[in-house]
């Protein structure tokens, strides 16, 4: 399957500044489906981005959070090539990784 | 000559001009599918005489500024991104017997949106690409899927994006059936139903770029060229035929099935009459 993360991340000399989106239904727990029953919670719980091994961005995300979510932030440093990891870990013990390159 | 009897010397002035320059009333009877299509865009374009043509496709984001530099920003990670990966997907994984949705369109199904929905001459009804493409599973022993989102929205999605930039090529052949179907597809657009008694007009001629609560309003000009299109008040896709039946319920009214005559009918006199515009889909919305 393809990743559910595309991540875009671009340099400005100084500053890096990265766009991510998720594929994932974050559903809350607290909506109901067409029967009536309760969608169970599946949601993420920790988003991370790593620049040479170190975290730049840490989300500690709960039920509240939209469906495929969108991010976007900027961090100091980062030179064009270098990779940026990010990796996703929800509720129910899933996970995914993938690497992108800075441009 | 007082005041009042001026005007109304001049109004009848006025009619009698009128009269002079209107053609017969037997011209006025015929379905002119061409005449009509000039005289809606003249309308759209007139209404919005700062916008392009082809910025009519792109619907509220053509309307209003802040809504546009939004929608800018959101484009470059569009939220149908990932639906367009699963048509692309699906629309290449063969079925079971060895066949694929390229085996029943023209040109492999690449590049062809802009010619649906068309008028077919032996069924004598407005076949629409939704329709073509269960059709495409019937023929070939797969189960129907839902016209109005998930899977059929990927399928067009990834139709549209390999036509985007194609103008709409809707044609009405000189067959009666084809100009009736027309017809009723404009009458369906102009005629007022539901609770609160709104046509399609009523929003997407008489008020496009106004607002209605939250959301602004999009010109009938250009708006199925988008489709399918992302909604983030669906938090999902949704097809033509689902914009259409959300519409008839959010007027109050009974939504009719997806690819009722009718719908058919409405979606080749709104495709037609947007003939030149590009096409734009998948689109995202608010």
């Amino acid at each position: 399957m393809a990743s559910t993360i595309r991540v875009r991340a671009t340099s400005t000399g100084d500053i890096t500044e990265v766009q991510a989106l998720i594929q994932h239904p974050m559903d809350s727990g607290f909506v109901k489906d067409a029967k009536g029953e309760i969608i169970p919670a599946h949601f993420i719980q920790q988003l991370t981005f790593e620049y040479e091994g170190k975290p730049v961005f840490v989300a500690d995300w709960g039920g509240g959070i939209s469906k495929d979510p969108y991010v976007k932030f900027a961090f100091k440093g980062g030179k064009k090539g270098d990779d940026l990891k990010v990796s996703w870990v929800d509720n129910k013990g899933a996970t995914d990784t993938t690497t992108a390159k800075i441009v | 000559m007082n005041v009042r009897s001026a005007i109304h010397f001049t109004s009848a002035a006025l009619t009698l001009a009128m009269l002079a320059l209107t053609p017969p009333a037997t011209a006025a009877d015929k379905i002119d599918p061409v005449a009509d299509a000039k005289a809606f865009q003249k309308f759209f374009t007139d209404k919005f005489p700062k916008l392009k043509p082809e910025d009519f496709a792109n619907g509220p984001y053509s309307m209003n500024e802040d809504l546009h530099r939004q929608w800018v920003e959101k484009e470059q990670f569009p939220p149908y991104e990932f639906s367009l990966e699963m048509g692309k997907e699906m629309f290449s994984t063969p079925f079971k017997n060895g066949k694929s949705y390229a085996d029943c369109f023209p040109n492999k199904g690449i590049g062809i949106r802009q010619n649906y929905p068309y008028f077919d001459d032996k069924e004598g009804k407005v076949i629409t690409l939704e329709l073509a493409l269960n059709r495409c599973r019937e023929a070939n022993g797969e189960p129907q899927l839902s016209y109005v989102r998930d899977e059929m929205a990927a399928l067009t999605a990834y139709m549209a994006f390999t036509s985007r930039g194609k103008a709409f090529d809707i044609k009405i052949p000189n067959d009666p059936r084809a100009i009736e179907a027309y017809q009723s597809g404009k009458e369906y657009f102009y005629t007022r139903r539901g609770q609160f008694n709104f046509s399609c007009a009523t929003c997407h001629v008489q008020s496009p770029g106004e607002r209605i609560r939250a959301e602004v309003l999009a010109p009938a000009l250009g708006i199925l060229n988008a489709m399918p299109i992302y909604r983030s008040e669906w938090s999902g896709m949704g097809t033509t035929s689902r914009r259409f039946t959300t519409c008839n319920s959010q007027i109050r009214g009974v939504p009719l099935n997806p690819q009722d005559d009718e719908y058919r009918n409405l979606e080749y006199y709104l495709s037609y009459v947007s003939n030149g515009l590009p096409i734009s889909g998948p689109g995202a919305r608010p």
